[in-house]
């Protein structure tokens, strides 16, 4: 166990082999803001290489427990937390366990697309690099953006001005540019919040595509209001529900294909079928 | 086709439209009532210049440039000018602001974004009543409890760094009954005294601009596993900079003006010397100050002129940074 967790305290450098896909387990998480609980021992693992998509009509959790999923749940002022988050079965919530290491290695995309407005389209790529205190060579620099913005599905367009601002980019654009940005730290574990639901149709399906592309490269969760989305995107759903005053919780997770096509709960079946939320 | 049928005209009418105004009445008599505020704050600043300089044209008549060069302001010799007091006004401002930049900054970072919720509220108060805190009782503070302080500062800064023309003192600064006198009274004394009173300020403009930087550029630098200090490096500091600036700028004009404090502290000087720690020196608004209550009809102008100087110069400085905010990032930009 020791051994595990020193060495999983080892970074790689900027620039080296990414370490590929990690497992996720979620095991029997609550959580609460104040007094009100909004989630409720809800326990979930996440393959890796695989995408697995949150669904569940708004103020059941999901995005309370993607939050979770990094650590970022307890940047907000009065949110708790029982239970454990395994990545690759250590818990990043064991005493020691640096925040910032969790967050190194398990990224985020949130709803709204933030780019750095002060930086140029290639700071914002390797923005992370210098959060985490990590130096790299001019042509290291340039390469990793190139090979961030290509994964992402952006290079294309934007190859010929990247040392324009981030914010002059259409929001599906900005969108890509903060999974560029994500992906430029080499995280195990992506959780999107949302992703496309400020984003036009077209720009929609480009994150769509891309998310499609980074499957074999890192474990993906993907939060969503859409049900054709996560049809779409996703191998694992999961659906949450809060009903009457109750906390969040998990009514049913599975295959995709199984969520959509032949639910087990009618609940289930209602909220996939559009019959409620 | 319905335009043919109407009988008017068939080609299409590119003209732009006449459009009626789109505010309602009562919109139109706030909109008057504010424009009318702002108008007479205008107008009255415009005034103060106005008449400042008016009342300048004599003495600018009679000692025409040497009024910037003269040293002494000695009207029965008929020798005035400001040269003396600019400087020593830019002394005490340059000490203020030199002391009270970095501890407002830091002191304003503390508060928006490392101090603990429940700490956060109070600081905040605090900061607003240091502001308000009346100049003449920073003067007091200075003169009784800095100063005995201070000197023992300002004789260790001239014995490191006396090779320096700034911190040069003319005595030994070595001696081992060392002359104390030579250090009181000094523009660093009063500098620091002015320094307090600007910290407060500058700091609860930073501090409030520094809580406007997106939660969400926030989170992507905490997301992308940033440290505290990485957040505000990469978000605050770039979002605040208007912030910092006007906080600077709203700081300077306080040191450049102050009058309570530094009259209590300085002993009034008219040389030229760029020697700070050095006892006795005088400032603009000091010499006003000392000299309105008894002076005669040519020295009020000369007096009044010294005062138009300063508005001129604070002035400038207000509209330097007025537009370097406007040049930097939108959004955070602040009013100063």
């Amino acid at each position: 166990m020791t051994a595990t967790l020193s060495a999983a305290h080892d970074l790689p450098a900027a620039g080296e082999e990414r370490r590929g896909p990690a497992r996720l387990d979620a095991l029997e998480i609550s959580a609460w803001f104040g007094s009100t609980q909004v989630l409720d021992t809800v326990s979930l693992s996440m393959p890796p290489a695989t995408v697995t998509a949150l669904i569940g009509p708004s103020g059941c959790g999901k995005s309370t427990f993607l939050r979770i999923l990094n650590r970022m749940h307890e940047s907000i002022a009065g949110a708790q937390l029982a239970g454990e988050v395994h990545l690759n079965g250590v818990d990043i919530y064991t005493p020691g366990y640096r925040v910032t290491h969790a967050r190194k290695r398990i990224g985020m995309v949130f709803q709204k697309p933030n780019p750095f407005p002060a930086m140029s389209i290639a700071d914002n790529v390797t923005a992370g690099l210098g959060l985490t205190g990590r130096k790299i060579s001019r042509s290291d620099k340039a390469s990793l953006v190139e090979d961030c913005l290509a994964r992402a599905g952006l290079w294309a367009e934007v190859k010929d001005r990247l040392d324009r601002p981030g914010s002059a980019l259409s929001g599906g654009q900005q969108q890509r540019l903060c999974i560029a940005r994500a992906l430029a730290i080499g995280p195990e574990v992506l959780l999107m919040d949302e992703p496309c639901s400020a984003l036009d149709p077209t720009s929609t399906r480009r994150v769509e595509e891309t998310i499609h592309d980074l499957r074999e490269e890192v474990t993906i969760v993907i939060v969503t209001h859409n049900m054709q989305q996560a049809a779409r995107v996703s191998q694992q759903t999961a659906f949450f529900l809060a009903e009457a005053n109750t906390p969040g919780g998990i009514v049913e997770s599975g295959p995709t294909t199984q969520i959509f096509g032949n639910p087990s709960d009618p609940r289930t079946a209602d909220y996939v079928n559009g019959r409620f939320g | 086709m319905t335009i043919a049928s109407q009988g008017g005209p068939v080609t299409p009418r590119r003209t732009p439209r006449q459009l009626s105004p789109g505010l309602e009445p009562t919109d139109r008599i706030f909109e008057g009532f504010s424009l009318g505020i702002g108008a007479f704050v205008l107008i009255l600043t415009g005034a103060v210049g106005l008449f400042l300089g008016l009342e300048s044209i004599p003495t600018f008549r009679h000692y025409g440039f040497h009024f910037f060069t003269t040293v002494d302001w000695n009207p029965e010799l008929d020798k005035v000018g400001i040269a003396a007091v600019l400087l020593g006004t830019f002394e005490v401002a340059l000490v203020a602001m030199v002391v009270s930049f970095p501890l407002a900054l830091a002191f304003a970072l503390f508060i928006s974004d490392y101090a603990p919720k429940w700490l956060k509220g109070w600081l905040i108060s605090a900061v607003d009543l240091m502001a308000a805190v009346p100049s003449i009782i920073y003067g007091i503070w200075g003169f009784y409890l800095l100063k005995p302080h201070a000197m023992n500062l300002a004789r260790w800064l001239s014995q490191h760094f006396g090779w320096f023309p700034l911190f040069h003192v003319n005595t030994d600064p070595n001696a081992a009954v060392w002359q104390q006198s030579q250090y009181t009274s000094s523009a660093f004394i009063a500098g620091l005294a002015v320094s307090m009173m600007a910290i407060p300020l500058a700091c609860a403009v930073m501090r409030a601009v520094f809580d406007q930087a997106p939660l969400g550029e926030r989170e992507a630098a905490m997301a992308l596993g940033g440290t505290q200090w990485g957040v505000v490096k990469t978000v605050v500091l770039p979002f605040g900079k208007g912030g910092i600036i006007g906080g600077t700028m709203l700081a300077l004009g306080r040191a450049l003006g102050e009058t309570a404090a530094v009259a209590i502290i300085l002993s009034p000087a008219y040389i030229l010397s760029p020697r700070i720690l050095q006892s006795g020196a005088q400032t603009t608004s000091g010499l006003i100050a000392s000299n309105f209550g008894n002076a005669s009809q040519s020295q009020l102008s000369a007096l009044l002129t010294a005062g138009f100087v300063l508005f001129v110069i604070t002035l400038i400085v207000n509209s330097t940074a007025a537009f370097v905010i406007g040049r930097s990032r939108s959004g955070a930009a602040t009013e100063i």
